[in-house]
């Protein structure tokens, strides 16, 4: 990591080298550690160490982006002038918004010491923990145990200079049998790794390995589900994409156009996203450098507000909420923090109040099949179960679903209590998300 | 490079490694998008870092930095082998690599124009002329939305081990895209996309000219326009059904390429990617598909995107046997689990996104080999059913095996003649009935290399570039219906 210091020199180093109009500078280091494991033993185990500029320069309505990670002065002036190039070889767009003034964004402490200097030892003795759980089972354990430190600044030439630093630990793990006919899948997510509890996540993950052996086929068809945290975390990333985007808005994708004010989803739910709210990865300004505001999304069961960055924002006459990506962007703005707030219920109950459903670990290989109604189309994946009179049953095969995200919102009659926080790998989003009663949940086939 | 690697080599030798490979990689990335008319993204990233992978103890560790000073090469061995002789904590056995791999040579992507060196702004225009192609078709009260792409990709690569490999890459990528999304009023949303989302070979900007963006893009809007009215795709639990070569080339990726991959078989990827119906049992002895169908892993063929000189092991690309006459005859695999299993030499197959990333066993260029079809006999010789273009959602299990995948648009095939356009087509189905279902493959002449730059494995995440010959084919008694 190289600190606030450092960051803000490099920073500074490349607006004074800029004779653009206008310039942004993206700062982004990390150190990253991950151990993975399968059968039972660690099979990959990775530290990476990187920092990259980012410089995107305005010129007249002309804009250009350049990306290194060669941070030495002079890796510095020629990422600037690559900027700089590319601007001048266009011709002048219209699309392009001059950069934002932004105030200083709140300081929130998610940086843990404990995380960020976690050893590959430490990591080790969890992971051989678990599998010599699963061991104990005569089941397999697949996974892995990630801690991260990182440092994001974002400064331009109006004088913005922002300055987060944070920290990942997560730990999920996939238990399973020789045959690979049954499986159980867990995780645990938080800033702080001592908060992790590798023993919880093992046996949540045995126990429903255990559970899951010779499972019955059920029919295709419309059933009650029990969504666990994990899969409503999925179904969230694809209504972030698609639904509360101020782009997809725009160009009349999102089902939440011209709905605001109606009530659009169960009253039971309220969505919003918070990039400051500590229960989850925190991360208070957006990579223009806007400070994130809470943004109600959807309050009982009401279409409230979408999130916009400063580009968005100028065409609605609006003012940005902090969600941009990095720029340029064909994706919009993003809500990276998104929560569903907990109900009033807890998860027991919510299993209690099934007649007959399917219970939901996760799902698996989500793709969109059509954007407007977020239909989607996945599979069921480690730990997959009947529910008839409110007891968890017999497991069953893993399910197709071909159903529309927002129908299930709108079909939800139950929010737990309880939630927990999700992070997704790819993109790097987080989800705090509970365990929902979906009704009407639409199958469309089972698994060999 | 090189001096840097013989010091980071005697660096980890010394401090105990059994085994040591470094690779330096510097990875250039151009992309370039115009939207609505206007030039939307221009940017170009530079990456650059070294990866050090050790056997310590005998496991596996792996370090990276982005930072080739002295002290930090000095922390990264260090870190490698500390995360080594961690791994080794969990161990039960000692890796074995097999026979050393000593290769010494070179690689550089066979092109004609270097994208690098054609003007910002002739790419800028050809993609301007190209978005204005689709904007200008008539509406019809439809709303567009038009998108068009480029990508250009350089990377140069230094291979060197403890065996003695000393290996040097130079790989050239270019790719291209346009996108015609129409909506109407009733919040219908319809998609175009040609050649098919991003086309991408190992191959110049000639590349780029001979997909000629801009004579196709007003076919692009007017389909995704005719779309939104178009009849919604009839269900059917068993039907014919022939698959654009693009859409064979998915179908290959997804029900072929993936569970070919040795660590799957494995388990290794049981976690995130999953694992693979192609067990250890089913080598040479299951029938994958029909007498017709004859697939190849081939690291060898010119342009293609999974094409190179050697793997990240070191050792040299190959073309490999997966199906031979129906037959699954063999997997992808990498040095140590083809010792472990006394399969031979490795196959050449572990790739890395980049420098930051260890490698793993990922796709070359899989390969549905040519039939002798032509494509409008093949229709011809239809009567009755149903013909899917371009793919547009893609969904399969973790053991890929029940797949379900969606195209752009779809043709009604009534008497051996397209009759109707179908929208919001779907078919499904289980991997090896629908190979063996196969009963007609379309010939060299319509035969194509089509790239996957994005096909997504591992954690850390990593994203690799594959390729897969194809060319459009029949196959019978499929489950059709349609999203709607």
């Amino acid at each position: 990591m190289l600190g606030y210091e450092k960051l803000k020199q490099l920073a500074d180093a490349a607006l004074a080298y800029s004779k653009a109009e206008q310039t942004e500078v993206v700062l982004h280091a990390v150190d990253s550690s991950l151990s993975r494991f399968a059968n039972n033993t660690i099979h990959q185990n990775v530290f990476e160490s990187n920092v990259t500029v980012r410089v995107r320069v305005v010129m007249g309505k002309r804009t250009g982006v350049a990306e290194s990670n060669d941070i030495t002065p002079d890796g510095i002036k020629r990422a600037v002038e690559t900027a700089r190039a590319i601007a001048q070889a266009q011709p002048e767009s219209q699309h392009n918004a001059p950069l934002p003034e932004s105030a200083p964004a709140p300081r929130v402490e998610s940086f843990f010491a404990n995380t960020a200097e976690c050893s590959p030892e430490t990591r080790a003795r969890s992971i051989g923990n678990l599998a010599k759980q699963a061991a104990a089972n005569k089941l397999f354990a697949a996974g892995a145990f990630r801690t991260d430190a990182f440092e994001l600044a974002v400064a331009n030439s109006l004088g913005t200079f922002q300055f987060h630093q944070g920290t990942v630990a997560d730990l999920h793990t996939v238990v399973m049998n020789d045959a690979g006919t049954a499986s159980g899948y867990a995780s645990a997510s938080s800033p702080d790794v001592r908060a992790l509890d590798a023993n919880a996540v093992a046996q949540r993950a045995i126990d429903k390995a255990l559970r899951s052996q010779n499972p019955i086929a059920l029919a295709p068809g419309e059933y009650t589900v029990v969504l666990e945290p994990t899969a409503v975390a999925m179904m969230l990333q694809y209504l972030a994409w698609h639904t509360f985007n101020a782009l997809a808005v725009q160009e009349e994708r999102s089902y939440v156009r011209g709905k605001k004010g109606e009530l659009v989803f169960s009253p039971l739910l309220s969505l919003f996203d918070d990039g400051s709210d500590l229960e989850g990865y925190p991360l208070p300004f957006d990579h223009e450098g806007v400070p994130r505001q809470r943004v109600m999304l959807i309050e009982n069961g009401v279409a409230r507000e979408v999130v916009y960055d400063t580009f968005t924002a100028r065409r609605d006459n609006v003012a940005s909420t902090g969600h941009s990506l990095p720029a340029p962007n064909l994706q919009g703005p993003v809500p990276r923090n998104l929560f569903i707030a907990g109900g009033a219920q807890t998860r027991d109950e919510l299993i209690a109040s099934v007649t007959r459903g399917i219970l939901v670990t996760r799902f698996w290989y989500t793709r969109l099949v059509a954007p407007l109604h977020v239909m989607m189309t996945g599979l069921t994946r480690d730990g997959t179960f009947l529910i008839e009179n409110g007891q968890v049953s017999l497991p069953v095969k893993n399910l197709r679903f071909t159903t529309s995200y927002i129908d299930a919102l709108k079909n939800t009659r139950g929010v737990s209590r309880e939630t927990e926080l999700v992070r997704e790998e790819m993109y790097g989003m987080n989800f705090r998300a509970p365990t929902l009663v979906v009704d009407d949940f639409s199958f469309t086939g089972v698994t060999q | 490079m090189k001096d840097l690697s013989a010091r980071i080599l005697n660096m980890a030798q010394m401090r105990g490694a059994s085994y040591t490979d470094v690779r330096t990689v510097t990875r250039t990335m151009q992309t370039i998008a115009v939207k609505n008319g206007r030039v939307q993204e221009v940017t170009q990233n530079e990456s650059q870092g070294f990866g050090v992978r050790v056997i310590a103890d005998g496991a596996w560790g792996f370090a990276s930095s982005s930072r080739d000073d002295y002290a930090d090469v000095d922390v990264v061995v260090n870190r490698a082998l500390q995360i080594a002789r961690a791994s080794a904590l969990t161990k039960t056995r000692n890796i074995n690599l097999g026979p050393p791999e000593a290769n010494k040579g070179t690689y550089r992507s066979e092109y004609k124009m270097d994208p690098f060196m054609i003007s910002m702004a002739d790419k800028i225009n050809l993609l301007l002329k190209a978005d204005e192609q689709m904007r200008r078709v008539k509406k019809n009260g439809a709303h567009l939305v038009t998108t068009a792409e480029m990508v250009f990709v350089r990377e140069d690569k230094t291979f060197a081990s403890s065996e003695g490999a000393l290996l040097q890459q130079e790989i050239i990528e270019s790719g291209c895209e346009i996108q015609a999304l129409a909506t109407n009023d009733a919040g219908e949303v319809q998609t175009r996309t040609y050649p098919w989302g991003r086309h991408q070979q190992t191959r110049g900007f000639e590349f780029v000219l001979e997909q000629h963006l801009v004579e196709n893009a007003p076919r692009i809007a007017e389909e995704a326009i005719l779309l939104l009215s178009a009849d919604v795709c009839p269900a059917y639990d068993a039907t014919t059904v022939i698959l654009s070569g693009n859409q064979v080339a998915l179908q290959i990726h997804e029900s072929c390429g993936h569970p070919i991959e040795l660590d799957r078989v494995l388990k290794q990827e049981a976690s995130f990617a999953g694992t693979s119906f192609l067990t250890l049992d089913k080598l040479n002895t299951l029938q994958y598909g029909s007498e017709l169908v004859n697939i190849t892993a081939d690291a060898t063929i010119p342009g293609g995107l999974g094409t190179f000189g050697y793997d990240d092991e070191g050792v040299p690309a190959q073309r490999a046997q997966i199906v031979k006459d129906g037959r699954f005859v063999g997997y992808m695999t990498n040095r140590e689990l083809a010792t472990e299993l006394n399969l031979g030499r490795s196959n050449g197959t572990m790739r890395a996104e980049n420098w930051n990333r260890t490698p793993l066993i990922r796709m070359t260029n899989i390969n549905l080999l040519p039939g002798s079809w032509k494509l409008d006999d093949l229709i011809a010789d239809t009567d009755d059913g149903i013909y899917f273009d371009t793919n547009r959602s893609w969904s399969i299990d973790d053991k890929r095996l029940n797949f379900q995948f969606g195209t752009e648009l779809a043709w009604e095939i009534k008497g051996g003649k397209k009759t109707r356009l179908l929208k919001n087509p779907i078919y499904t189905g289980v991997t090896p009935n629908f190979w063996r279902s196969c009963d007609a493959i379309c010939g060299e002449s319509e035969w194509v290399v089509w790239g996957t730059p994005r096909c997504g494995k591992g954690q850390p995440p990593q994203t690799i570039r594959t390729g897969h010959g194809a060319s459009p084919a029949r196959f019978r008694n499929v489950k059709v219906f349609s999203r709607s």
